[in-house]
């Protein structure tokens, strides 16, 4: 087998060194009704990679990828272009096959790029101090819950009608083991991101209030008002961001004052990867550092004096506090921060403000066009990249429809929000630079056809 | 003639000797080993490395009044520069793919680079979670594949795979056992956790609600059976027990410890963090277990990244089946494949959604090349190269180091060693670092808690034994060092890129992003 | 005044129904280099034998048990911002809590400093 280097012979003498008659006599301790007494059943033999390779491919062959066809999915996944250099870099042996940085004097590469990551992380939405990543956006959310509550010491979060339905059922289900009160309900269609209806709800029992920005919608809720109702009855405002391009173009969450920012960090660098492995990105004011879930790098000298960077402040972590942790989280999402921070490095703010401003213009184009076709409309004032179309039809059959004739059309509300009858006509759009003004007139024709 | 004009004189170097670390170069840097600066230093704001058609000025927005005047602060550099820096930085790691990487407990295992092509195969790695049904049959498929040889080498009922990570796995099994016993109508408050266990274990289950009890272990290492017996009653859920242990060692008792647990009214979760010991050869199914999250980056080979991302696919027992996560895959009497999410039918007794999406996608398709490379031949060599390559290296030092439980017999897949003989003031953390000086990633060290110093080696099968022969002979050579006393070991290590930190003026003042 | 020592590896010095509650020296040079305290305000409620404050080395994080039951009077703010006062005045200045003692029979049963110190030599 060719992953395996002991030779028959090795085994023999490692055998005889050990004192061992046999490799099972080394499996003496497990009780002998478990051990098999051959191969696992129904599970051929050893494949060469040619025959695997074969049938990976012939898998893969029976997906639509993205790029063979007019693509508009979002809704939190978005699909950018990551220049060949980033998964280059990714694949070195030395970043793609190390472990977690435990022994910092022969893991400076990852500790550095992490101390850097966390930077611009921090300096993209606009806070103090950022960790070294999450699982992804959704569970970083869920941990945005949990710190503040920890900090405001309430337990009841105000989860914004905006937030992705995904993001919120997870939040859901770990409170319902945690005890803490969630308050969420789908959204309306409607152009008005919901500020005031949010603000009301807010009270002396508030831990947080989180919004997503751009919403689920694709709406940009005016967080800087939410932030100061939040605070006058001391809660946290949490700002989600699902699509990090949207930041080249409008302001950051922290600026508006959010007191823990976090998102997705895919858009950046890790490609769709059918929703996996993804990137959570997690920054907040540097007062809270201590409640804060998740790895921390932090800049310190060695023996001779010299910069280096560390695993910092790891007695919040469960290998130390084991029960009384802030998180049992015990990994990052270490490759794709890497991916994340290289595209960034690619792009600086100059070239993140540049990729959003295309997005933008592209999006509005096909808001346009779309929004001239009999019977649609566009339910957005405001957007980024991302709209919502209010179609005079189920818009998930349509979907599935359009698919079969090789448009991936975008994602229903019907797909997000099942059984909620008043979202069904309901289509987000989302538009790339990726996205070729070819594709949105195939789009604009194919709806045209099927509602005709 | 025309007397040489270049002026090279080829010659024969002289000797060369230099007291420590030689003379300072001007650059800081020595030949191969390069220092790099920050991004914030070498990069400009105004900097970049991707061709963007540039903004039109009078293009009107639709932001809401939300537009930014300036760019967000962040440095750029252009390609070049850009390659040269990560690189740079890349080779001031150690890797797997440099050398012996004995981590214990961690499975370091080669990662095979046809997992990494099939991977990026445009019709997984383009693909949107949210793409209607029609559209991604085989990405479905690959989810449906992977989960049946999961369940079959486990011998459990079926699998949950949306858990992104070991601890979010073993957050999910805890949950379906939690899902379980409300649903009877008997929920408990005490999850039981060996004090040899792993830190996320106890996290886990105070996350999810439980209030945790430690049952201790025995003087052979393993789990004190009568003192677990004892402890059981109507107020415990569960037992959260990983098996091979992080001693290195099969509970023998297991099967009865599932037993006993059962007969309680308790779940057994198994934390499935040493399977490649067994994986080919035993299924945790046959010992009774009810819950087992699987590392995909451990015993599957996907590869650790530098620390993510993971995956951590849970298998479970036909009690806890009905309160797995959603979403998850089901296949039509027509062959094809269906997502069931919330709302859908069949998602009733679900205890709900864990993370967006459908999991580590990523991850499922190098597990998948990995398990179909091996075949069943191939993953039952595994786990038998495996014990036998951390037998051989138990048994090449237990004389000049104490091995606590494993003197009678045999270890699974890591070696467990203490500090015990090392002369006064030197510790398991000098042989780590004076490891580091020999070309090789230390072990697991102070982990698990249970033995003083401890020193964790797990070699994996995918080791020579010229290597490992090598690794033993350093290793000896250094215990022996800390053993005798010399004083040089503190020092430690010389070679690599950095000495030792300060992590105590780290965590002191903790500065933990870039300022001028 | 009169200082009790307790088998966790607090001191307690006493006057009249006021106390004043630190970890020892023995305690702190077996954490190593301290580098976060937290102490608790003015008014917490303590209970004997219950978590009061935490103390934290880079590797490990302990939590320090109230010898009394009381109401804490002041928390060492200095602590905040040097936490290595503890390991260079661990029974003077590196105190972490003032308190009052609520039942002063909960001192019977500590030690004094010649039982503590024949006590840690035991560990050893």
């Amino acid at each position: 087998m060719r992953y395996l280097p002991l030779t028959p012979a090795d085994r023999g003498d490692m055998l005889s060194a050990i004192g061992a008659s046999s490799i099972e006599a080394l499996f003496a301790d497990v009780p002998s009704a478990a051990l098999l007494d051959g191969p696992i059943e129904s599970l051929p033999g050893h494949a060469s990679e040619m025959a695997v390779e074969r049938h990976m491919a012939r898998l893969a062959g029976q997906n639509t990828a993205a790029g063979e066809a007019p693509f508009f999915l979002g809704a939190g996944a978005y699909r950018h272009h990551v220049p060949a250099s980033v998964d280059h870099l990714i694949q070195r042996g030395e970043f793609l096959t190390a472990y977690t940085p435990y022994q910092p004097e022969i893991a400076q590469g990852t500790l550095q790029m992490l101390f850097e990551f966390q930077t611009q992380v921090a300096r993209l939405y606009g806070c103090d101090i950022a960790n070294a990543s999450m699982y992804d956006g959704s569970t970083a959310a869920w941990e945005a819950v949990a710190m503040a509550r920890r900090i405001t010491k309430r337990g009841k979060a105000l989860l914004s009608p905006g937030l992705h339905p995904h993001y919120a059922g997870n939040i859901k289900t770990m409170a319902k083991f945690t005890g803490d009160q969630i308050v969420y309900d789908a959204p309306s269609l409607s152009a008005d991101a919901g500020e005031d209806a949010l603000i009301a709800q807010i009270d002396g029992e508030t831990s947080c209030v989180m919004v997503q920005y751009p919403d689920i919608l694709g709406r940009l809720p005016d967080l800087a008002k939410i932030a100061e109702a939040a605070h006058a009855q001391g809660a946290l405002l949490v700002a989600v961001v699902t699509e990090p391009v949207a930041l080249g173009a409008i302001r950051s969450p922290g600026e508006l004052g959010a007191d823990i920012v976090v998102g997705e960090g895919q858009s950046i660098g890790v490609g769709l990867q059918f929703g996996g492995p993804y990137l959570g990105l997690f920054a907040c004011r540097s007062e809270h550092v201590r409640h804060m879930p998740g790895r921390l790098c932090g800049e310190t000298v060695d023996a001779s004096g010299k910069r280096g960077f560390v695993l910092t402040l790891s007695t919040r972590e469960q290998h130390i506090r084991r029960e009384k942790a802030t998180s049992n989280i015990c990994t990052n999402s270490g490759l794709c921060a890497l991916a994340f921070s290289i595209h960034m490095t690619l792009l600086g703010g100059t070239g993140l403000a540049a990729l959003a401003a295309e997005n933008h213009r592209l999006a509005c184009l096909a808001a346009d066009k779309l929004a001239e076709l009999p019977g649609v409309s566009v339910l957005n004032d405001s957007f980024f990249n991302e709209f919502c179309l209010v179609l005079p039809t189920d818009a998930r059959a349509l979907v599935r429809d359009l698919a079969l004739d090789g448009v991936l059309a975008g994602v229903s509300l019907g797909r997000l929000y099942p059984g909620e009858e008043g979202l069904a006509n309901g289509l987000l759009v989302a538009v790339t630079e990726t996205t070729s003004e070819d594709d949105i007139d195939a789009l604009v024709t194919a709806i045209r056809e099927k509602l005709a | 003639m025309n007397a040489n004009p270049s002026g090279w004189r080829p010659s024969t170097p002289e000797a060369v000797t230099l007291d420590g670390e030689g003379a300072p170069t001007s650059t800081g840097n020595r030949a191969l080993m390069l220092e790099e600066g920050l991004i914030f230093e070498i990069g400009s704001l105004n900097n970049c490395g991707v061709d963007l058609p540039t903004p039109s000025a009078e293009t009107s927005t639709r932001l809401g009044g939300m537009s930014r005047s300036t760019p967000p602060a962040l440095p750029g550099l252009s390609e070049p520069e850009m390659v040269r820096h990560y690189t740079r930085l890349s080779r001031q790691n150690y890797a797997i793919d440099l050398g012996l990487f004995p981590l214990g407990s961690c499975t370091m295992k080669h990662n095979p680079r046809l997992n990494e092509k099939v991977a990026r195969m445009a019709g997984f790695a383009d693909l949107h979670p949210l793409q209607p049904m029609n559209s991604i049959q085989g990405a479905l498929g690959v989810i449906d594949e992977l989960a049946h040889w999961l369940v079959t080498l486990t011998g459990m009922h079926s699998v949950a795979m949306s858990p992104k990570a070991g601890a979010h796995g073993e957050l999910c099994g805890v949950l379906c056992i939690r899902a379980a016993l409300e649903a009877r109508g008997d929920p408990r408050e005490v999850m039981l956790v060996p004090s040899s266990a792993h830190g996320t274990n106890p996290a886990t289950a105070a996350f999810a609600g439980y209030k945790v009890e430690a049952i201790p272990a025995g003087d052979d290492g393993r789990i004190d059976f009568a003192a677990l017996k004892a402890r059981l009653g109507p107020d415990v859920a569960g037992l959260m027990i990983t098996n091979p242990n992080t001693c290195g060692l099969f509970e023998r008792d297991m099967i009865a410890i599932c037993e006993a647990v059962h007969a309680a009214g308790g779940y057994v979760y198994c934390d499935g963090a040493n399977f490649n010991a067994i994986v080919g050869r035993v299924r945790p199914g046959d010992l009774g277990i009810d819950a087992m999250h699987i590392n995909l980056h451990k015993t599957f080979s996907t590869p650790h990244g530098g620390g993510g991302p993971g995956s951590g696919p849970v298998v479970l027992s036909e009690a806890l089946a009905p309160y797995a996560p959603l979403p998850y895959v089901t296949k039509a009497a027509d062959g094809s494949f269906e997502l069931v999410e919330e709302g859908d039918e069949g998602a009733g007794e679900s205890f709900g959604r864990m993370a967006a999406f459908h999991g580590q996608m990523g991850m499922f398709t190098r597990a998948l090349a990995y398990i179909l490379s091996h075949g069943a031949d191939g993953l039952a060599q595994v786990s038998g190269d495996a014990v036998l390559n951390a037998n051989y290296v138990l048994r090449a030092l237990e004389d000049v180091m104490e091995a606590p439980f494993a003197h009678a017999g045999p270890c699974m897949h890591e070696a467990l060693f203490s500090d015990e003989g090392f002369a006064k003031g030197f510790s398991t953390l000098d042989v780590a670092k004076a490891l580091i000086d020999e070309g090789f990633h230390p072990m697991t060290v102070y982990f698990p808690l249970v033995v003083h110093g401890a020193m964790l080696i797990e070699p994996t099968e995918c080791e020579s034994k010229a290597a490992l022969d090598e690794f033993i002979g350093a290793l000896r050579g250094i215990v022996e060092r800390a053993r005798a006393g010399d004083e040089a070991l503190h020092l430690a290590p010389l070679y690599a890129p950095r000495a030792r930190l300060d992590e105590t003026a780290a965590a002191r003042k903790p500065k933990l992003v870039w300022s001028d | 005044m009169t200082r009790y020592f307790t088998e966790d590896h607090e001191w307690i010095e006493v006057e009249g129904s006021n106390a004043t509650v630190g970890i020892t020296d023995h305690a702190q040079e077996q954490l190593g280099d301290i580098v976060f305290v937290e102490v608790p305000a003015a008014g917490t409620a303590v209970a004997k034998g219950k978590e009061a404050a935490v103390v934290e080395s880079v590797k490990a994080a302990s939590d320090v048990y109230s010898p009394i039951t009381g109401e804490v009077t002041e928390g060492n703010a200095a602590l905040e911002e040097d936490p290595a006062l503890v390991n260079t005045a661990a029974e003077t200045d590196g105190w972490f809590f003032k308190a009052t003692i609520a039942d002063t029979s909960e001192l019977e049963g500590l030690m004094d400093a010649e039982a503590y110190a024949a006590f840690c030599a035991d560990l050893d």
